[in-house]
This record gives structure tokens, sequence and C-alpha cells, in this order.
């Protein structure tokens, strides 16, 4: 399933594996590259299994002097490099190329410094995301970005993609939590951005790097703000007669003045998998069901929740509860954390991730409905109903050939339809190769030149991560207007 | 030097595109408010947004807005207060503290400079509220970045890179951004009397605490003695100050709980809700640094350094300072030089880390000194390399954020 993701590889680079393989040997410590066939086999995909392409050779660097040494020999050589965190993209961002160095700093995840007083914590970016809180919990602290992959996926994907998760509603997205870092320029310079200061001096770069999706550099270390924990959080459960109702619902507790700390939506389709595996207790009779979180003490919470009891009366919501135990809460996220990979039991699928206005979800929840219909497959739908990030899952079966194109289709159908209404194509995700042809249906060909100008400025040779985010044609076209 | 008010955002792009032919440099202005700020830019004309006026979206359920750049941000604040909503990073206002008017800058501007007031501690600053812009390149491209909804990460972030560029990237004509819904109450806890290095401590100590502190400041007493709240400066004494923002319901509680864990730092009083509000307001205005033409540092460096680093530029000159952010941001006075001390400044921020700028001093000392901090020799390349994508011809506020550029 490569049909013109990538263009051809440079068969000069390819015949030469032996000989760099060799060479990124002498520049890093013993074990630390894999040239084998059955080695460089795990590192053949991502999250985006559908997508799979073995890389030239994998360096797996314990320091940034390592990966300095490494993007110096790759810029010397003209090779290009895939940058990788645990490799979790749902977009196919660390997808590798026959041709390329993957480069991943899984194993530089140390926690460097923890500053309660400063409230930040300086990191290695190969730390997963759940380790950063973990070095801090003991405190009474935590990082806010919480991706479904927080498990597994690192602070430096999450730096890469700009990540978020279910509780950005309240407390951002990662280019919000990120106050510093040290990165590896192209060809091998290490520079420092930010620190341990709320704002940065001069142009904001790290906003710009925040999201380059591995295009800008190799970020190896972070200074994230942490947040001292509310003394505690809850969930509870609101049912409704249809999407329609609990999108109104929803606006409705905003309007309201509360912000809750999470807002999730899911579909019935999503409610009776993430059930099926989780038993998390979720009502099967309702068509759409909200998870609402509030945080403070046990009195602020129990006082918030009537509030929004109260608010939701008038959509006659069913199944209501407000979880009596941490036993309980923890069950209910597991749900919808579990969310991905009990669907992946019954099927598979792919996860869109398109944002769009709230205001037009009921619209929206429909014609997507439509559209996987017309393409003759099934769909469940979660998401961040808080910020309008939608995760439409459709399901299908990839050894069939044609179910997989007519999956790509639809996925794409529901990604314009959210650009049409407002929308974006990606809210957390990124663009990696998956949304990369579809960014002429956001961006102007004028816009798209400018970004990858801005490309240009951080790797001139188009070394990093090339084959993602922007489509591969009329690129030629650009670097030229742009040499000259 | 001429100037130009275009009405139309393709007018706008017109007078760009002509000057990029003429080889013009052009002075980018909102309102004019901030236009003492940085180094003096040698324009042959200046472009004002002032006529691009006008909220263009607003959907209180979604917490989203959308302006035309040169709507006042006085306007925004208004309808805003209609729905019981707000610019939750609290947009400092320094007209009053460079000698003009409080309330008459543009919407656009606090973008373009990336103001954040107290409550930056706990709900990010202008650029975390920054959703979506549309902007007039220096080359005269039109480009929209970003979007209207809430999570966006398709394409590089070209809002973050346009905000706080102070009009050196490009020209906005449209922003839209994220809106909060105001508290229902506010309480403040002051202390009196703490020297600088106990204030901060508490003022930390406060921040990591779970009641969602939401402004934690700390004056001198030189500074607190120019406090409107009469109470308050008749002490004589230094103040230090934590804000808490939440439901009725729970104000008390917070205050209570926050009085505990800070009881070890020394006397504890309370501002009621009305007091609150003004206290907090006149803050917003840097009420205590009007009123006088003396250099005025801005100094942005971690929380804990902060008395550190105003101890070191006291040992080299006067110095008043105004912490916020914990003592992250210092707001620091000092005595009028031909520098305004820029090279103690900036060798006492090389030791302790972070940036400074020199907000307030006459244009001669402006044009003589770096006014924003100047940028290690990589990250200058990087910048001026982005400086020359949206602005090829360095036309756009040349030479206002760092000489050459």
């Amino acid at each position: 399933m490569l049909v013109n993701v990538l263009p051809p590889p440079d068969r000069a680079v390819v015949s030469r594996r032996d000989a760099i393989a060799k060479d990124l040997a002498r520049l890093v410590a013993p074990g630390g590259v894999i040239a084998d066939e059955d080695g460089r086999r795990a590192f053949e995909t991502d999250g985006l299994s559908a997508y799979r392409c073995m890389p030239l050779a994998v360096v797996l660097p314990r320091s940034t002097e390592e990966v300095s040494r490494v993007l110096k020999y790759a810029h010397e050589n003209g090779i290009t490099v895939i940058p990788r965190g645990a490799g979790t993209s749902l977009c196919g961002g660390a997808l590798p190329a026959e041709d390329a160095i993957v480069i991943g700093v899984s194993r530089m995840n140390r926690v460097l410094d923890v500053d309660l007083e400063n409230r930040t914590a300086r990191v290695e970016t190969g730390i997963t995301n759940l380790g950063i809180s973990g070095a801090v919990q003991p405190h009474g602290f935590f990082y806010a970005p919480d991706p479904s992959s927080q498990l597994a996926c690192t602070l430096a994907g999450n730096i890469a993609m700009n990540s978020g998760g279910a509780h950005c509603l309240k407390y951002g997205v990662t280019t919000n939590n990120v106050l510093g870092i040290k990165m590896v320029l192209v060809d091998g310079r290490v520079v420092e951005i930010g620190g341990a200061h709320l704002d940065a001096s001069g142009y904001d770069l790290l906003g710009l790097i925040i999201g380059s999706e591995g295009q800008f550099g190799i970020v190896t270390e972070a200074t994230v703000r942490i947040l001292r924990a509310a003394e505690a959080a809850r969930p509870m459960l609101l049912g409704f007669d249809s999407s329609e109702i609990a999108g109104r619902c929803v606006s409705a507790i905003i309007a309201s003045g509360i912000i809750p700390v999470a807002i999730e939506f899911m579909d019935k389709p999503a409610i009776h998998v993430c059930e099926a595996f989780a038993k998390a207790g979720y009502p099967l009779d309702v068509e759409a069901l909200l998870i609402v979180e509030v945080e403070g003490s046990e009195e602020e919470i129990s006082t918030l929740l009537a509030r929004i009891v109260d608010i939701a009366k008038p959509f006659k919501p069913r199944g209501v509860r407000v979880s009596q135990s941490a036993e309980e809460s923890a069950a209910i996220w597991r749900g919808r954390k579990s969310a991905f990979g009990a669907l992946g039991r019954i099927s598979d699928y792919f996860c869109m991730d398109g944002t769009i206005p709230l205001g037009r979800l009921p619209e929206v929840l429909v014609r997507i409905g439509e559209i996987c219909t017309g393409h003759g497959l099934k769909v469940a739908n979660i998401f961040h109903a808080g910020d309008g990030n939608l995760h439409p899952l459709i399901l299908f079966n990839a050894n069939d050939a044609d179910q997989l194109r007519r999956a790509e289709q639809a996925g794409a159908d529901i990604l314009k339809l959210c650009v049409e209404v407002g929308g974006c194509l990606t809210g957390e995700h990124g663009v990696g190769v998956e949304k990369r042809d579809l960014m002429p249906s956001q961006f102007t060909s004028g816009e798209l030149a400018l970004q990858m100008r801005i490309k240009t400025v951080f790797d001139p040779q188009w070394l990093l991560n090339p084959h993602k985010v922007f489509p591969l044609e009329g690129r030629e076209i650009e670097h030229q207007a742009w040499e000259h | 030097m001429k100037s130009a008010r275009p009405g139309s955002e393709r007018e706008l792009q017109r007078l760009i595109i002509d000057a990029v032919r003429a080889e013009m440099p052009v002075e980018v202005l909102g309102a004019g408010t901030k236009r003492n700020i940085g180094r003096p830019v040698n324009a042959g004309l200046a472009i004002t947004t002032a006529s691009l006026r006008g909220v263009t979206l607003y959907e209180p359920t979604e917490l989203v807005m959308g302006a035309r750049a040169g709507t006042p941000l006085a306007d925004i604040e208004e309808r805003l207060a209609v729905k019981g909503q707000m610019l939750a990073f609290e947009p400092i206002d320094l007209g009053p503290v460079l000698g003009g008017a409080a309330g008459s800058g543009t919407i656009g501007a606090v973008f373009a400079t990336n103001l954040s007031g107290s409550r930056r501690v706990m709900s990010g600053g202008a650029r975390d509220h920054l959703l979506g812009i549309e902007a007039i390149t220096g080359a005269g491209q039109a480009f929209r970045g970003g979007g209207r909804v809430m999570k966006n990460v398709t394409g590089y972030d070209l809002c973050r890179a346009v905000c706080g560029s102070w009009g050196t990237l490009a020209v906005m004509t449209s922003v839209i951004f994220k809106v909060l819904p105001r508290p229902e109450r506010t309480g403040t806890l002051i202390f009196l009397g703490l020297d600088d290095t106990s204030a901060i401590e508490a003022l930390c100590a406060a921040l990591g605490t779970p009641f969602e502190v939401s402004g934690a400041i700390h004056l001198q007493a030189p500074l607190a003695a120019r406090l409107k709240h009469a109470g308050l400066a008749a002490t004589q004494k230094a103040v230090t100050a934590v804000r808490i923002e939440t439901f009725e319901s729970s104000l008390r509680y917070r205050l209570d709980r926050l009085k505990e864990a800070l009881r070890a730092f020394g006397e504890i009083h309370e501002l009621d809700d009305a007091s609150s509000l003004a206290f907090w307001k006149e803050l917003r205005q840097l009420s205590v640094l009007q009123g006088n033409a003396a250099p005025l540092w801005r100094i942005s460096t971690a929380p804990r350094s902060g008395p550190t680093v105003v101890a070191a530029i006291a040992r080299y000159m006067e110095c008043r300072a105004f912490y916020d952010w914990s003592g992250g941001l210092i707001w620091a006075e000092v005595l009028d030089t031909a520098d305004a001390g820029a090279g103690d400044v900036r060798r006492v921020i090389a030791s302790h880390g972070g940036h400074a700028t020199l907000v307030r001093a006459a244009p001669a000392v402006r044009a003589g000194i770096d006014v924003f901090q100047p940028l290690e020799p990589d990250l200058d390349a990087i910048t001026r390399g982005i400086k020359a994508v949206f602005d090829p011809a360095d036309i756009l506020n040349r030479g206002r954020l760092l000489a050459n550029l």
C-alpha cells in the first residue's frame, strides 16, 4: 500500500546501505544502529499501519551529541532522515523511506530536573508522555496534555505533532505547555530555544517548531510546564436520544460559564464497542453519550456536577450517572481511552481527526454517516466535544484492497467536509502522509508555498521527514522559486 | 513621513505591493499606542489598520471571537462582557506608561506584540489564545494561518510565528481568538512588607497549590506607594498579592485553604470582590509605573530567579521592581542614563537566563542599543531566514526588533 505515497528512492543511497550502516556505527555507542532486515522491520510503519516501508537503517542514539553526529553525517552525505518517537503516529508521520535513516529518540528518556517551585520539568524527549506525569505525580503535579496513546507516545512525538488530548479544553495542547527545547538542526548544530521563562524573546520559534512534524530539526530535550493537580476530579455520564441533542447540551454547559476539564462524546456504535471492551458501565440504549469531568474539592465537584445536571435537564438526558468512586472514574475513562484499542480488536479502522465549529455538529454527524454508508462502510464517532475535535473511526477490512480504497476515500470526504464547514483537516494527529494530499483543500498554493519556504529556512535540502505534510507535486517549482 | 489608513484589506495589500516596488520602508501601526517601543523605525510610509474595524464572528458557546485587526480592544471587551466572557490572558495596556491614553489599543496590536497580563500564569498568554489570522506579508501576499476552531495542527503554526513579531513579518488584517467565561467572584490575599525573596517564595508556593491562583504579584515599597488603592498605598510597605477567581460557591473555601497554606509567610489581609477587581484593573494598566519617563525594562525569567535578577541589577543602578507571574516577569524602572543600563541588565540576564526588553526610553537611547534581547548567532540566522520568507524586501518595521532586520 505505497502507491504514490513515497517518491522513488535514491538507488545510489540504498546500494550503499552496508557502508552507511558501518559509518553510523562509528558515530554512536555500540548497539545504537539497527541495519539487519528483522531489526529494521520493527520500524517499517507507525500507528497508521496500512502504510509500510523498510528504512535504510535505524539509529537509536542515547544523547544529543549522538543525534548531532548522525544528523551531521546524513547532511554531509545528502541522506534523508525520519525522526521517530514511539511510532504511534496515526497519520504516518514516522513512516520511513527506503533511502532514509530513521533516528529514534526512545532511548533518551531521562528526567533531567524537576523544579517544583518554578513548576517546570526538564526531560529528554524520548520519555513517554505519561512518564513525565509519573515523575512529578509524587509531588502532586502533572503534565497536562494527555493523548490517548500517552502510555506509549513520546514527548518528542507530541512536540512534532503538537498533540492534544481529552483534557486540553482546560489545559491546552503541547504548544501551550512547553517552555523550552534543545534541538539538533539538520546539519548537526545544537540550539536552545526558550527556557524556564513563560514567553519568547524575538519570534516565537518554539511555537513554529512545535507541530512542524519533525521537518525542522530533532528536539532532544524539553522544559515543560508542570501543574499542581486539582484536589480531585470526577466524571459523570449523560446519555441522550440523539447526537444533535447532546451537542446542544454541550453548548448550554459552556454558555453557563462552566468549562469542564473534559467533555467527551461517543455515538452509539462507539459506546457499544467501548463498553464491550472495558465494562465501564456505559448506557447501551442511548444514541449519544457525554463524559463530563470537573475538578476541585469534593464539595466543589458536587456543586458543579449538580449545576451541570440542572443545565442538562431540558435536553432530557438518560442514564445520568455521577461517578461515586475513584475506581468508577477510572473505569469510565478506561472505556474512552481504550476506544481505539477496543475497536482494533473487532476491525481495521482509520481514525480521522478533523475539527469543526461545534455549532455544525448535528449536520456534520449526519453527513459523516451518509459518506460512510455511501462507500458501503460503517463508522463510529468519538470526539472531544468541548473543542470540536472529531474522531470518526471508519471500519474496514485491510485485506480487502477495495475496502481499503473506499475507506481512504471516505476519510478524505469527511476531512473535506470538516474544512467546508469552517474547520480543519487535523486537530491533534498531524498531517503526515495521510492528509498530505488534502492540504490544497484547506490552503491556497500560495499559503502552502509560504509554509514550505519556512521549512527551507530550517532544512534547505529538505532532508528531514521530507515526504510529509505537503503534496509531493508542485514542490520542485517552489524550491526553485525560492532559490532564485 | 506619509501615512495611510486603508479602508479594506485589498487596499492595504495594494499599498504594500506599491511600497515593495518603490523600495519604501513601511511602519506598521494599529492605533499607535505602542509606537515608541522598540528601535525607532525609519520609514517613508506609516500604514495603520485602525480603519479595519468590527467583530466578524462571535460564538459564545464555542468560546470563539473574530475581529478585524483595527478593532479597539475596548470594543472587544465590551462585546464579551455582555455575554459574561473575557480575554482570559488579560492583555496589559501599555498606553498610559508610554504617556498615552488608556484603553485605546487595537486587538491586532495585542497579538502583534503578544501582550499578556497577570492571568498568564494560569490561563496562558496572548499567543496561546490566538486561533487564526488573516494577514498580508511584506511581499504583499495575503494569507491565512490557523482558523476558527480550538484545535488545529494542519500545517505549520503561522499564527504563532506572526504573534509577537511586532509587525515585522506581516500586517494582520483579521484575528480569531479564544474567549472564556468571566469568573463569578474574585478574591485577593495580601501580604505587606515582605522582602522580594520571601514574597516570590510565597507566590510560587501559592501557585503550587491546587486552588488555581490566577494572579501572583509583588510590588516593592516605592512602587506600592504609587498604587491608586489608597489603603494599600498608605501602608508605605511592599505589597504581595495572590488572586483567586472562581465560582461564588468556591471562593471562601479556596481563600481559606490558601491562607492556611501560606500562613508561614506572615499576616494575610484580604481584598473583597470590588476592591480586588479595581486592584487588578490598575495593575493591568501598570498604574505604578505611570507618570514618569524613567527607563522601564520588561524582564522574563524563571520565577525563582526574579529576586536574584533584580538584586543583581540593583548593584549597578537604582531599580524599582514590580514582579508579576510569581516572579517570572519583572517590570524594572531604572535611573535614566545614556544606555538605560542596558549593558548591565544584559549581563545579569546572561548569567540567570531569560530576556529583557527596554519598554520605555527616549528615542536616542533606543536608537543606540538593542531594545529587544539580542539573539544567539544560530537563532539570529533562523530569525533572519524567517524574516526573509515573509518580508524579502525588508520593508515592514525595518530595524524595530533587531538592528538590520
